[in-house]
């Protein structure tokens, strides 16, 4: 058995290390970091506003609802060489096709969340005397937010899966294209790494969500249900 | 138990009667095919304390709901002060926003004070948690300061809708006998809905009983103040109550009610 197929934990380390001075990974990542920040902002930004559109308006629930709900049956993978094909092979087509694919999770618990606050504490609000928006502003959008955040997590989730699908569509610089590099060479050690990465894409994103929730519901420190 | 609350004379002798909180006349609603009001008069006088009895699903609720202005009558007129405000069963709490912002809820930015929140609090015993959590406080901490946020707009009517049937026994004399003390040092017309008819008798001036859309027992309680459980007094009113609530079979009743009248049946029919 070659030893470059099965590469030992200390090899993988040692390549990290070199590929920081060889190949400018830090760069590489900011790259890949950035179209899936971007990505995700545009995604999540819109499943949130469209989320919060259809969980208070029943209009807007039955203009939107349905056909994003078709939309959503869509696998995002099977578009890719529709957005080629229309958006060219530059970062459009990778950003777009993080966003779409970050806005139905986000879009879901919003609107999920926005409908299942307490109507009772709603009306209680209105009896005393809290215009709608302020209704809106200051119990709704509180009381959705456990939700929504399950909805950011989620996103965030599936923007890292995303963007692996994204640089695959003739990336020249991120992680993908060190990827895709390292395939063609059969260079192992540089193919874990690469998924090493992706790993802590995934979890430092949410770490950040999980500080983000604890800052955004203060009032929710310490009364978690054990 | 005793309650602080003495006599408040509806009668108010020289001037003849007191000024009018609340009146309702000829208000109808149904829900769907099934009417739940029905013709509906209804006076309450300013600083009186009425107790509105009534079977599950008899309309006490909507009635409530009404005069509070979170339902609206099919039919009829309803006058109400515009100083209203409403303590639900559930404390009904912002979670979001800490306890004295919470009793300052809808009032604007300038006017919604702290000072006027902790005063507010400070009746309620709860001052020195007016910077907690919501989801901190006790089922029953939580309805004081539902009850501190009605009070604090100082309202000409205050609408109870069943607020202690949610807390445990113990809590429960604690809040009527804190309720008690309030009325008394505010004064608002009180309209409590309650199925507790101790609750009424120990707490109210004025006991009505709603069944089928209408008011079918309207009697004042004549006794002293402070009021205590039991005695000749109190355990009839209660039976007599409790009969025209169909509660009891005429075999307990001593004031000769006719044993015949299945009033059994009447609940059930109206039960949700």
């Amino acid at each position: 058995m070659r030893p470059q197929l099965l590469v030992t934990p200390w090899k993988v380390v040692m390549t990290f290390s070199n590929m920081f001075r060889t190949e400018d990974l830090g760069y590489q990542i900011g790259v890949s970091l950035s179209r899936a920040g971007v990505g995700l902002l545009i995604g999540a930004g819109l499943g949130l506003i469209i989320g919060i559109i259809t969980g208070l308006y029943r209009l807007g629930e039955e203009l939107l609802d349905s056909s994003l709900q078709m939309l959503r049956t869509v696998p995002f993978l099977a578009v890719v060489p529709l957005f080629i094909i229309w958006l060219g092979i530059g970062e459009t087509p990778k950003v777009v096709l993080i966003a779409l694919a970050t806005i139905f999770p986000m879009y879901l618990n919003t609107s999920n969340g926005v409908r299942n606050v307490d109507k009772r504490v709603v009306e209680a609000a209105d009896a005393y005397g809290l215009s709608r928006a302020r209704v809106t502003r200051e119990v709704v959008l509180p009381l959705a937010l456990p939700q929504i955040f399950t909805g950011l997590r989620f996103s965030l989730g599936v923007s890292v899966l995303a963007l692996i699908a994204a640089e695959q569509i003739n990336a020249r610089a991120g992680i993908g294209f060190i990827l895709n590099q390292a395939e063609s060479y059969e260079q192992v050690n540089v193919l874990l790494v690469c998924v090493i990465i992706y790993c802590v894409f995934g979890l430092v994103g949410d770490v950040l969500v999980r500080i983000l929730e604890h800052f955004a519901m203060p009032w929710r420190a310490g009364v978690a249900a054990r | 138990m005793t309650l602080a609350l003495p006599a408040t004379s509806p009668s108010n002798g020289s001037t003849g009667s007191p000024p009018v909180a609340v009146r309702v006349r000829q208000v109808s609603r149904a829900f769907g095919t099934r009417p739940v009001l029905r013709s509906l008069d209804l006076d309450i006088h300013a600083g009186q304390f009425v107790a509105l009895l009534g079977a599950s699903g008899s309309g006490k609720t909507t009635l409530l709901r009404i005069l509070a202005g979170l339902d609206v009558a099919d039919a009829g007129d309803v006058l109400v002060p515009k100083a209203r405000t409403v303590v639900f069963q559930e404390p009904r709490l912002v979670q979001s926003k800490r306890v004295w912002r919470n009793v300052t809820i809808g009032w604007n930015g300038r006017s919604a004070t702290r000072q006027a929140a902790i005063a507010a609090l400070q009746e309620v015993g709860l001052a020195d948690h007016c910077d907690a959590w919501p989801a901190t406080l006790s089922g029953g901490e939580a309805q004081r300061v539902a009850l501190a946020r009605a009070l604090v707009r100082q309202p000409q009517l205050l609408l109870l809708d069943e607020p202690f049937a949610a807390l445990d026994a113990l809590t429960r004399l604690n809040m009527q006998q804190l309720i008690s003390d309030l009325c008394l040092r505010h004064h608002p017309a009180v309209l409590i809905v309650t199925h507790d008819v101790e609750e009424a008798i120990l707490l109210a001036d004025r006991i009505l009983v709603l069944k089928s859309g209408r008011i079918s027992l309207d009697t004042g309680v004549a006794l002293d103040r402070p009021r205590v459980m039991g005695g000749p007094g109190f355990d009839q009113l209660r039976l007599r109550l409790l009969a025209e609530l169909g509660v009891l079979d005429g075999s307990e009743i001593t004031t000769g009610r006719d044993p015949e009248a299945q009033l059994h049946h009447d609940v059930d029919t109206h039960a949700n």
